[in-house]
C-alpha cells in the first residue's frame, strides 16, 4: 500500500512540470559550482604537488558540490512537500486516500518514500556529476559515498519536517513558507553561538551534515538524523489521525 | 429481492457529532439493506455531509456507532472501509492523471487484487460510459465526464455500499438522466445512499427517503408509502424544514 501511494506521488510529481524544472535548475546550479571548483583546482594544482599530504580532487571539488547540493535542496523541499498534504486538501483529493481502507501511517510513509525516490534521483545526478572526474583522475570512493549518504539523510530530514508542516494546513503557500522558515532556522541556528558544546549547535542540521561532508560518519549524527526523521513522521501521522476526531 | 430478508449493509445508531459547542448532527439512526436506494435529503447545512463523512469513516462520531455489513467502523476501519465506495461533494480527482491511471489507483487503494484489476477497470468504465476517454487526462475532461470518473472511482472495487454526495450537481439534463439510470442500476446489486437537492430525482430513483433538518433525522418513509398517503415529497420536505406558515403557502399553491 505504501508502494502504491509512493508510485502515485511520483506519477503526479513527474506529470507536472515542477519536478522537471527543479531537476534542471538544481543540476544547473550544481554544474556551475562544479565548474567553478574544477577551475580553482586546476589553478592550484601545481602548488598542491609541493605539499606533503595534499587534499585530493574529491575533497576540493566533490565535497563543496555536495555541501551546495544540501543548500539547494533545502530551498527546493518546501515546493515539493507543500504538494504532499496541503495541496491534496485544497484540491479535495485527500478524501480519496482517507476513505480508502489504508491507515494514516501508510499514507504518510507512502508520501515520504515517494519524495525520497525523487531526492534519490537528484543525488544520483550529483553522483554522476562527481564521477565524471574519473575521466581525468581517481576519486576517493569513501568520501564520495559518505557525502551521498549524508545528503540522503539530510534530504530525509527535510522531507519529514516538510511533510509534517504540510499536514498542519490546507494552504500550500503557508505550508511552503512554514517549511522554508523552519528549515532555514534549523540550518543557521548555530551561527550566533561561539561555544562549541552548546545545545544550539547540537540541534543545527548543518553541523551534523558537515561531518558527513568531511567523510566522517559518526553514530551521534546518525542518531540525530534518525530521531529527527522519526519524530516528524510520527507527528504527521498523529496529526492526520487527530483530524478524523477534530473534523 | 425481499427487502425484509436482504442483509443489512449499513447500520448507524445514535450518531452525534459536535464541532466545539455547535452540534452538527444529533442522534441520527440509519439502516440500509442490500438492494436499496436511500434518498438522503435536507436543506443546506442540515448535517448531511457530516453524516456521510461519519458513515465513510472520514470523521469520528462524538457518540454512536456505524457498522458496515456488520463490521464496526471504529474497531475494524480497514475492513469496513473496503466495503464502501464514496463520492464526496467535490470529486477527489487528480487532474494530472489519465482516467485509466486514476481508476487503477482507486482500485489498488481499495486493496483490489492484481489479477482482477483489469476486468474491474473495464467494467467500471463501461458502466459509467468512460470507454472512449481512458487515455485522456482528467483535467481535460468536461464537468460531466469528471463527475462520471468520480462515480467510477466509487464503484470500481465492487463495494457493498455506495455513498454519493450530490452526484448530479452541475450536470446538464441529459447527463443527469444518464447518471440516474446508472444509480438505479447500481441499486439493484448494491446499497446506495444518494444525497441530493433535486426532489424529482429522489422520487425517480430511490426506494426510501430520509430527511435531515438541523442535525436531526425528521423523516423516514418509503417512496411507496408516500404515494399511498398521496402526499408529494415536496410538501413533506417543506413542512418539515420550513416554518408552519410558509409550508402552508406552498401547500396552497
Amino acid at each position: 500500500m505504501i508502494f502504491t501511494i509512493a508510485c502515485k506521488e511520483l506519477k503526479t510529481l513527474f506529470a507536472s512540470s515542477l519536478a522537471w524544472t527543479l531537476l534542471a535548475l538544481v543540476q544547473l546550479v550544481l554544474g556551475w559550482v562544479f565548474m567553478g571548483r574544477l577551475d580553482a583546482f586546476l589553478e592550484i594544482q601545481s602548488q598542491l604537488v609541493q605539499i606533503a599530504n595534499p587534499p585530493g580532487v574529491t575533497e576540493i571539488i566533490v565535497a563543496p558540490v555536495f555541501a551546495m547540493a544540501a543548500a539547494v535542496l533545502l530551498m527546493a523541499t518546501p515546493l515539493l512537500t507543500m504538494r504532499l498534504i496541503a495541496e491534496e486538501r485544497r484540491n479535495h483529493t485527500m478524501t480519496l486516500l482517507t476513505s480508502a481502507p489504508i491507515s494514516m501511517t501508510d499514507i504518510v510513509l507512502g508520501k515520504f518514500f515517494g519524495l525520497m525516490i525523487f531526492f534519490c534521483s537528484v543525488i544520483l545526478l550529483v553522483m554522476v556529476l562527481s564521477l565524471s572526474l574519473l575521466m581525468g583522475g581517481s576519486l576517493d570512493a569513501g568520501l564520495l559515498l559518505s557525502n551521498a549518504a549524508g545528503l540522503l539523510l539530510i534530504c530525509a530530514c527535510f522531507a519529514a519536517l516538510g511533510l509534517y508542516i504540510s499536514s498542519l494546513t490546507d494552504q500550500p503557500a503557508v505550508a511552503a513558507a512554514g517549511t522554508l522558515g523552519a528549515l532555514l532556522g534549523l540550518w543557521v541556528m548555530d551561527i550566533a553561538v561561539d561555544d562549541g558544546g552548546s545545545i544550539m549547535r547540537t540541534l543545527s542540521l548543518l553541523k551534523h551534515y558537515e561531518s558527513f561532508n568531511r567523510g566522517l560518519i559518526d553514530t551521534f549524527d546518525l542518531a540525530y538524523f534518525s530521531l529527527f526523521i522519526l519524530t516528524f513522521l510520527v507527528l504527521a501521522i498523529r496529526r492526520l489521525d487527530g483530524e478524523r476526531l477534530r473534523g | 429481492m425481499n427487502e425484509q430478508t436482504a442483509p443489512t449493509t449499513i447500520l448507524a445508531q445514535g450518531l452525534c457529532r459536535d464541532f466545539g459547542n455547535r452540534t452538527a448532527v444529533y442522534d441520527v439512526n440509519l439502516e440500509l439493506r442490500s438492494g436499496e436506494v436511500l434518498g438522503f435529503l435536507g436543506p443546506n447545512g442540515a448535517g448531511k455531509t457530516t453524516t456521510m463523512r461519519m458513515l465513510t469513516g472520514n470523521l469520528a462520531p462524538s457518540a454512536g456507532s456505524v457498522a458496515i455489513c456488520g463490521i464496526d467502523m471504529m474497531d475494524r476501519p480497514r475492513d469496513a472501509k473496503a466495503r464502501i465506495g464514496y463520492l464526496p461533494e467535490m470529486p477527489p480527482l487528480y487532474r494530472e492523471l489519465r482516467v485509466d491511471e486514476y481508476l487503477l489507483l482507486a482500485a489498488k487503494l481499495h486493496r483490489v487484487g492484481r489479477t482482477s484489476l483489469c476486468p474491474l477497470l473495464v467494467k467500471a468504465k463501461q458502466r459509467c460510459g468512460l470507454n472512449d476517454v481512458g487515455r485522456q487526462l482528467i483535467g481535460s475532461l468536461s464537468k460531466g465526464y469528471q463527475q462520471r470518473v468520480g462515480i467510477a472511482q466509487a464503484i470500481i472495487h465492487n463495494p457493498d455500499v455506495i455513498i454519493l454526495d450530490e452526484p448530479t450537481a452541475g450536470l446538464d439534463p441529459n447527463q443527469m438522466r444518464e447518471i440516474r439510470a446508472l444509480i438505479r442500476e447500481l441499486g439493484a446489486e448494491h446499497s446506495v445512499i444518494l444525497s441530493t437537492h433535486i426532489l424529482p430525482e429522489v422520487e425517480a430513483v430511490c426506494d426510501r427517503v430520509q430527511i435531515m433538518h438541523r442535525g436531526r433525522m425528521v423523516f423516514n418513509d418509503s417512496i411507496a408509502g408516500l404515494k399511498q398517503k398521496q402526499t408529494s415529497l415536496e410538501e413533506v420536505f417543506a413542512q418539515l424544514t420550513l416554518g408552519e406558515e410558509s409550508a402552508g403557502e406552498i401547500q396552497a399553491q
